[in-house]
């Protein structure tokens, strides 16, 4: 942890003041976790028991088992999303956090990858909270599974990088409906909770466009073990993201910061 | 960059445009090691402007700037790690407590964990906050957060302190109290540079100071030169119920005509307020008082500092 | 205080309203998307595409899926509606906007103000509501002119959400706890009220607390006026339970705003 720590530069400080903040509101922290949770429960063992079986790669598997990887990424995507959304448009526009980071040795960049790696870490924690109880619920079969993690890391650095560029693009708070607008239907629709296939032809790129869509893909395949090239694309799909969303953020900042 | 003891702070036709709008136009000043100086002027005279351009966070549109010998625009980082910004609204961090406040930034500036806590410690006392270090942001009063955010300015030991309109929006003895602090700062040989609209804590706290207009320097030099320089010791006072006489400057002193009272510019406002009941003009209320910054700065612009 | 509470609504009730309307001219689309927008997700996503996935419909006894869970989501998306109009809009309007110390100023009392606030929570859940009827409707799915009753279900569910979660919000000085309070108490009851499955397959303990609570009822309330199953008994009970939260909703948020705004 202290070596990961010393890789990020001056960029750790930042993950350390998000760490220190959380220390008294661990509540709040370990509530932003239970979301999925309830969705596993609710959707996967409780209406599982109506579904009874969907197929993967043509396997076919319990349907809890076919949620519960989606799950994980929807995971890693909320926790990202919390505090690279409204927590940090609060810090940028109210409580002037990144103005007083920027008087020390601190530069733009440093702030704004401290502030993404730290959504990531909150979105990773997540994800691997729900491994182990997806686990532990004998849902995952297969050691591959173990690999969700680091996929999830990669959902949470995306929409880590995502949540802050549009943050720092926004205007007012009544902007973050649109979020909401967006999170929602692509959190039902990315094939966590159904197939691709259930999609009409036209509407199946639309849900292909989604870095969620690409999150859950990888994340199940890896919890079956059926990996295969089309994997590498649901990568670079997310590495893409995440770098566009990252240069917009310092773009933005750069402008309202350092005029 | 400099050869000999370098300025702490040295510019050259800085100026600051954003867009058509000129907020600095080509100002010079240097700041001396170890001196407190002073930039004194209205809302929207370019002082701000100033400020963030020293602390690096703008870069500058012309001209040349070094803080502490160095070149923000190449060595930010390196000048930063060597300076405190107090700004002008505070941005502490309300989701820590104070302590933690203190804690924080010293690690952005490098410090050691355990190095950290013992400054934020030394800190707390020299703020006067150590009974709250453990409390939140956000109850404390206006004072408080005001010496909690220029303990926070000090973390890294700086050599110079930008302070932003440091005692804006507190009450009297609150800012006598900060004032007393800086002075122990002054003490200890840090530089200091602090911008202000209000004329009596220019007097009270700096070496020399310039004051800014539009974007402009208008003059420059100690508090008593300035005063001696630009006007008379004392200033008469006078209301009027309904106006001041058309003749009141037919009678040798220089007169300043405010909405609700004038100014007798004289050396001793007794002579003055005696000659003019001989002169038959008899004001509602006046009073004498030393002249003061406040009337350089309308001498020299013909406006008055806090509108 | 309270005994005058109950009484005929004042004139300054209705300016209230009407002030609170004038204001809806900017908020409209946000009460949209989460009363009418939110719920068409679900059905779409969960009753359409999870419901193709799904063979044996047998114990939800005649419906198809998307009959099962688009009138059971209605109930779900008002209380979910009306918690978080409770929430933040009620801090915002005692904590950072100051506008209810200002209301108070004129004759409007502080239980009046209670009651206009949990009212307008209504009128706006109601408006998402009836839209998402007519999306029903247009959907086959509404099979009985007893569906024009069920924005008012609806809308009851919000202000008795609403007007218990109001309550609590204008003792709070901060909104730390809102989300806690959406993930963990609101997330959860809209999954497991019986909206996605009958709550009988629920563990039996889980079951008496969907029992005590209201959005169960008003989940089959508005199952049963929507899709022609409406039985006076049974829903006369239902609909019991749930005026019975409405009252406990209005007395508790007269009670809080009282003692946050008038002493």
């Amino acid at each position: 942890m202290t070596a990961a720590m010393a890789l990020l530069g001056p960029a750790r400080h930042v993950v350390e003041r998000n760490l220190m903040s959380y220390r008294r509101l661990w509540l709040i922290f370990a509530s932003g976790f239970v979301e999925p949770v309830f969705y596993l429960f609710g959707l996967g063992i409780g209406l599982g028991e109506l579904v009874g079986e969907v197929e993967v790669n043509g396997i076919p598997v319990e349907y809890a088992a076919f949620v519960a990887p989606g799950l994980i990424a929807s995971s890693a995507m909320n926790g990202a999303i919390f505090d690279a959304t409204f927590n940090f448009y609060f810090k940028l526009k109210y409580a002037k956090t990144f103005d007083a980071m920027l008087v020390t040795p601190l530069a733009l960049p440093d702030v704004v990858k401290g502030e993404i790696i730290w959504s990531t870490v909150r979105g990773s924690i997540y994800a691997a909270s729900f491994l182990a109880i997806s686990a532990a619920l004998g849902l995952m079969t297969s050691w591959w599974a173990l690999l969700t993690v680091p996929a999830a890391m990669l959902v949470g650095l995306a929409f880590s990088a995502v949540g802050t560029a549009l943050s720092s693009s926004f205007r007012s708070w009544h902007d973050f409906d649109y979020i909401q607008l967006a999170l929602q239907p692509m959190f039902l629709a990315s094939t966590t909770f159904f197939p691709l296939s259930v999609f009409p032809d036209w509407a199946q790129p639309l849900v292909q466009a989604t870095p969620l869509y690409h999150g859950v893909s990888l994340c199940r395949n890896l919890a079956f073990g059926t990996i295969s090239i089309n994997d590498v694309g649901h990568v670079i799909y997310l590495l893409g993201v995440m770098a566009i969303g990252m240069a917009i953020t310092q773009r933005r900042l750069g402008r309202l910061l350092l005029g | 960059m400099s050869s000999g003891p370098a300025s702490a702070i040295k510019a050259t036709g800085l100026t600051k445009r954003f867009g058509d709008f000129v907020a600095v136009a080509g100002i010079d000043l240097e700041v001396e090691p170890g001196e407190t100086f002073s930039l004194l002027g209205p809302n929207g005279a370019g002082k701000s402007s100033t400020m963030k351009m020293v602390s690096t966070v703008s870069p500058i549109t012309e001209g040349e700037l070094t803080i502490l010998g160095l070149d923000p625009s190449a060595e930010g980082r390196e000048i930063r790690q060597r300076m405190g910004v107090v700004p002008q609204e505070d941005n502490l961090d309300q989701e820590l407590t104070v302590r933690e406040n203190l804690v924080i930034y010293a690690r952005y500036f490098g410090l050691s964990w355990a190095q950290a806590k013992e400054r934020a410690d030394e800190l707390l006392s020299f703020a006067q906050l150590t009974d709250r270090a453990d409390a939140a942001v956000e109850p404390l009063s206006g004072g408080m957060k005001r010496r909690l955010t220029i303990a926070r300015s000090l973390v890294n030991t700086p050599e110079l302190v930008l302070l932003d309109e440091p005692t804006t929006g507190l009450d009297p003895q609150a800012r006598h109290l900060l004032w007393e602090r800086l002075y122990q700062l002054k003490e200890q040989g840090v530089t200091l540079l602090l911008t202000t609209h209000y004329m009596d804590e220019a007097e009270q706290l700096s070496d020399r100071l310039v004051i800014m207009d539009q974007g402009t320097i208008v003059t420059q030099g100690s508090p008593t030169a300035l005063i001696a320089e630009h006007v008379t010791n004392e200033v008469l006072e006078l209301r009027f119920a309904d106006g001041p006489p058309a003749d009141l400057d037919q009678h040798g002193w220089r007169i300043e005509t405010l909405p609700d009272r004038s100014l007798v510019y004289a050396d001793r406002g007794e002579d003055a307020l005696r000659r003019l009941a001989e002169l038959d003009v008899h004001p509602t209320g006046s009073l004498i008082r030393r002249s003061t910054l406040e009337d350089v700065f309308l001498a020299l612009t013909g406006r008055t500092l806090v509108e | 205080m309270t005994t005058a509470t109950f009484g005929r609504p004042s004139r300054s009730l209705w300016h209230f309203l009407e002030h609170q309307f004038r204001r809806y001219r900017t908020t409209w689309r946000a009460t949209i998307v989460s009363g009418l927008v939110s719920p068409m997700l679900f059905l779409g996503s969960i009753g359409f595409g999870l419901g193709s996935q799904i063979d044996d419909t047998s114990s939800l006894g005649t419906l198809d899926y998307a009959s099962f869970v688009g009138p059971g989501v209605l109930a779900g998306a008002a209380m979910i509606q009306g918690a978080s109009l409770g929430l933040w809009p009620t801090l915002g309007a005692i904590k950072w906007e100051g506008t209810y110390q200002a209301a108070l100023t004129t004759p409007l009392t502080a239980a009046e103000l209670a009651t206009g606030h949990i009212l307008w929570i209504g009128f706006r859940v109601f408006v998402g509501s009836a839209l998402y009827v007519v999306v029903l409707t247009l959907f086959g799915i509404s099979e009985s002119w007893l569906a024009v009753f069920a924005p008012f279900i609806a809308a009851f569910t919000g202000i008795a959400f609403g007007g218990v979660i109001s309550a609590f919000a204008a003792t709070q000085d901060r909104d730390n706890a809102f989300g806690l309070i959406t993930r963990v108490v609101i997330a959860p009851l809209f999954l497991f009220s019986g909206a996605f499955f009958p709550t009988s397959q629920l563990p039996l303990v889980a079951q008496w607390v969907a029992a005590v609570l209201p959005v169960s009822h008003a989940v089959e309330l508005c199952r049963h006026l929507i899709t022609g199953q409406f039985d006076a008994a049974t829903d006369g009970l239902h609909f019991a339970v749930l005026m019975a939260w409405l009252g406990l909703g209005w007395f508790l948020v007269i009670r809080s705003f009282t003692k946050r705004l008038s002493s």
